[in-house]
């Protein structure tokens, strides 16, 4: 989250300067979809603290815990002081970061989570990460302390006060223990693990501080100058920190990347500039810092979300991350998170127009402001614009702060599906497999905080996790979910969605799917094909058929079964317009009948 | 000036432990404050009041000058459409009237939250109560300057705004500069953080500014 941009100044007197301005040449990337007006239950709900009126689409609420005693101001739900923010996950636990510290949930029983025990450590916006034992926490605000003392720090040069990341080891979870704090020039707004696949003693942590420069005389050499002034601004730059695993004290800054310089003239501020792109476009925020950084190791990139421009790293150095791609967007505010598809062929930012506070999903808001936009990715360059957006499709009042925010992918094979979080435009659940056509498949929205005046809340992050949605309420707590099947989404999808699960789970640090070869995958990738028409009515009973004799055969009678199914499917593929679907079940059933399956 | 007022009494229970060091690296810290415990939702057992963080008159002296500065901004802003011949320049003072008001509405709402003397803009951008000495302010424009740029036309006209606007925006970030300059003051995350969007914003749009004059 970040404020809203408060002075908007657009000036497009001139062209936007600087090779980065976005051209407008080209096809029009398609506006998302909307719903008619009357026909979404999301409207007109009423509203109320932990007693608004609530809809849902395709999902079931199993459980909503309220904030923890001591988390959450009674005479004020839209206190700033404590506001939920972001997740992580580890076995059963969920750990629940925010303005006022971290209460970690266990969900063993996703109908009853539980609390298992909270940390108070004010300093925002309380991002955490979950490493084996060690927890990360983002801290950015002044009052911040080394101790996590409530009381603030009343000198303005301090050695009491903390900016930066803290490290805690979580070995005993009810008594975390601070093991390190790295104070950084800006602070710690959101935070990122980024692991080497050839260094498994070391982890890395980028960090994306927005906050102004602390002055030099509180943290030696930060500068708040800018670039034409001091070469060493603090500005124009993200912070690396690398944590020996077996020594987390030893902790420190090891690189501060100049991610954004010019590539030809190595002038560090040379990407946005700040500014619209002509008449009727957005105001984008200059790129001096980066809001969010997902890495994706598996493939060896990261794409950075920075403020006024969507960017892609080369991380297979972590501790040297080098840009290797940047677009803009004339309808992008604020470049503020992003997400893979699990292929890496595709990038999805999203832009928190109005910084999350502001009420920005009104049926008068644009739909294609605010909202996300699919970038598509092929060796290792982003398409200039983006092939389509996403915006939650049912109106909100303008008394709910309402913006994209954090969501993740929904394990669900040969499909993009994403869960996100819409501050008080609630959970959305949508397909972005072709980037074009983004179409809604679930949702669950509550009515607002304050019917009477726009009061903070709604949903940080939305994320799935081993089977279930949970979802961080900034005012409200912790929710959970669970999808249903539906016409967009089937039964055997869900199941096999299901089969991926993580011991750890930290969204910004992006894992890859893998799916066991099994039937319920198979069954997924079949109704795919009824719904796509892929494969005609006939072959689609005739392959279900073959499917469930199959799963009641054993030994050598169903491998050999599966291995005849496989190469038909082979042969229909050919002749099949959804041929790679048709492929990757064909794939699954020569695994499924492969010597040593599954009996 | 600078009283504290109505002290957060530690409402979390929390106590202090010796401070480690505040430079990097970092010596490791200590634990933290209690953690509580325990099973399922909890009651609210803490009044609002016991909640609200301290703050001091600095924080809402700032909320209510940066109230009085960005009024004069929507001022300045309605001279614009009568007055240019751009479009963009029309289309930046729509920007400024949005934004401008939205962010007067938060800083008016902190100060009624707290029953702090809540300053009032008019349509006309006319402020009444609880601010005095705005002529003071850093980069608020004299009412000679104001009579300049009123009478002002055309590209004469974008030129001195542009550069007075300019200035007023160099004054906020003087203001925000002043503010963290306090003792005790920004400690409140919603002071924090409006006036970590007000820097930056600030810093970004002069550089836009100062780039469209050719500087």
């Amino acid at each position: 989250m970040r404020t809203r941009n408060l002075t908007v100044l657009a000036l497009s007197l001139t062209a936007a300067a600087g090779a980065c301005a976005a051209g407008s040449s080209g096809p029009e990337t398609p506006a998302p979809a909307r719903v008619a007006a009357g026909t979404d239950p999301r409207v007109g709900l009423r509203g109320g603290w932990m007693d608004a009126e609530s809809a849902a689409r395709n999902l079931v609420h199993l459980a909503n815990r309220r904030p923890s005693d001591g988390f959450f101001n009674p005479g004020d739900p839209g206190d700033f002081a404590f506001a939920n923010s972001d997740l992580a996950f580890q076995g059963n636990l969920v750990f629940q970061g925010g303005y006022n510290g971290l209460q970690v949930w266990d969900i063993s029983d996703p109908r009853n989570p539980r609390l298992r025990t909270s940390l108070v450590c004010p300093g925002g916006q309380g991002d955490v990460s979950v490493y084996g034992n060690l927890l990360f926490m983002s801290v950015e605000e002044t009052r911040g302390r080394v101790d996590c003392g409530t009381q603030g720090v009343r000198d303005t040069v301090s050695a009491e006060r903390f900016m930066g990341v803290r490290i805690f080891d979580i070995s005993d979870l009810d008594n975390p223990r601070q093991v390190a704090a790295v104070q950084t020039c800006r602070g710690s707004h959101t935070h990122t693990l980024v692991t080497d696949p050839n260094d498994p003693a070391h982890i890395y942590v980028y960090v994306q501080g927005t906050s102004r420069v602390r002055p030099a005389a509180e943290l030696a050499g930060c500068s708040g100058l800018p670039p034409e002034r001091d070469p060493n601004t603090s500005y124009f730059r993200i912070e690396v920190i690398r944590v020996p695993l077996a020594a987390p004290q030893n902790a420190e800054i090891v690189n501060e990347p100049r991610i954004f310089a010019d590539a030809r003239t190595g002038e560090i501020a040379g990407l946005w500039p700040g500014g619209d792109h002509g008449p009727g476009t957005q105001q984008t925020a200059r790129t001096d810092q980066c809001h969010d950084i997902t890495a994706y190791p598996a493939i060896g990139l990261a794409a950075g979300a920075c403020s006024g421009n969507g960017i892609l790293l080369d991380i297979r150095d972590p501790a040297n991350p080098r840009r290797i791609a940047e677009v803009t967007d004339p309808n992008f505010a604020y470049w503020h998170s992003a997400t893979f598809n699990n292929d890496g062929t595709t990038v999805l930012f999203t832009d928190e127009w109005g910084g999350g506070v502001a009420p920005r999903c009104r049926d008068t808001d644009r739909p294609e402001w605010g909202a996300d936009a699919i970038f598509r990715l092929e060796n290792g360059a982003l398409a200039a614009r983006p092939a389509g957006y996403y915006k939650v499709p049912a109106p909100q009042t303008a008394v709910e702060n309402c913006v994209a925010h954090n969501g993740s992918l929904i394990p669900v094979p040969g499909r993009d599906i994403m869960v996100q979080a819409w501050y008080q435009g609630g959970i959305s659940v949508f397909d972005f497999t072709d980037p074009a056509n983004p179409v809604e498949i679930a949702f669950f929205d509550r009515g607002p905080v304050n019917p009477d005046r726009l009061t903070l809340g709604g949903y940080w992050s939305a994320y799935w996790y081993n089977g279930y949605i949970i979802g961080s309420e900034i005012g409200r707590g912790l929710d959970i979910f669970e999808l249903v099947p539906s016409e967009f989404l089937s039964a055997n999808e869900i199941e096999a969605a299901k089969l991926v699960r993580f011991e750890e789970f930290n969204p910004q640090h992006q894992p890859r799917f893998e799916w066991p070869a099994s039937f319920v995958v198979a069954r997924a990738y079949v109704d795919q094909l009824e719904r796509s028409r892929g494969l005609s009515a006939d072959r689609i009973a005739t392959v279900r058929g073959a499917l469930d004799r199959a799963e009641g055969q054993s030994g050598e009678q169903r491998r050999a079964a599966l291995r005849a199914l496989a190469a038909e499917l082979e042969r229909d593929a050919a002749r099949s317009s959804d041929a790679a679907r048709v492929r990757a079940l064909a794939g699954v059933v020569r695994e499924l009948g492969g010597p040593g399956a599954g009996e | 000036m600078n009283r504290m007022r109505r002290r957060l009494p530690t409402a979390l229970g929390a106590f202090l432990l010796a401070a480690a060091c505040g430079s990097r690296p970092p010596e490791p810290a200590p634990v933290p404050a209690r953690p509580a415990t325990g099973g399922g939702p909890a009651a609210a057992t803490i009044s609002a009041e016991a909640a609200r963080r301290p703050y001091v008159a600095e924080d809402v002296r700032f909320m209510q000058h940066m109230i009085a500065h960005h009024a004069q901004a929507l001022v300045m802003a309605a001279l614009v459409p009568e007055r240019t011949r751009s479009e963009a320049m029309r289309l930046l003072a729509e920007r400024i009237e949005v934004s401008q008001r939205d962010e007067i509405a938060l800083m008016q709402q902190w100060l009624r939250d707290r029953g702090e003397p809540v300053p009032e803009v008019g349509a006309d951008g006319a402020v009444h109560g609880a601010v005095h000495g705005e002529a003071t302010m850093p980069g608020m424009l004299s009412a000679e300057e104001l009579a300049r740029l009123e009478q002002a036309r055309g590209e004469e006209f974008d030129r001195l705004f542009l550069e007075l606007m300019i200035r007023h925006h160099e004054g906020a970030l003087v203001m925000v500069g002043e503010l963290f300059a306090a003792p005790g003051a920004g400690q409140d995350p919603e002071v924090f953080r409006l006036a970590m969007d007000v820097d930056a914003d600030q810093r970004a749009e002069i550089r836009r500014m100062q780039a469209i004059l050719g500087k």
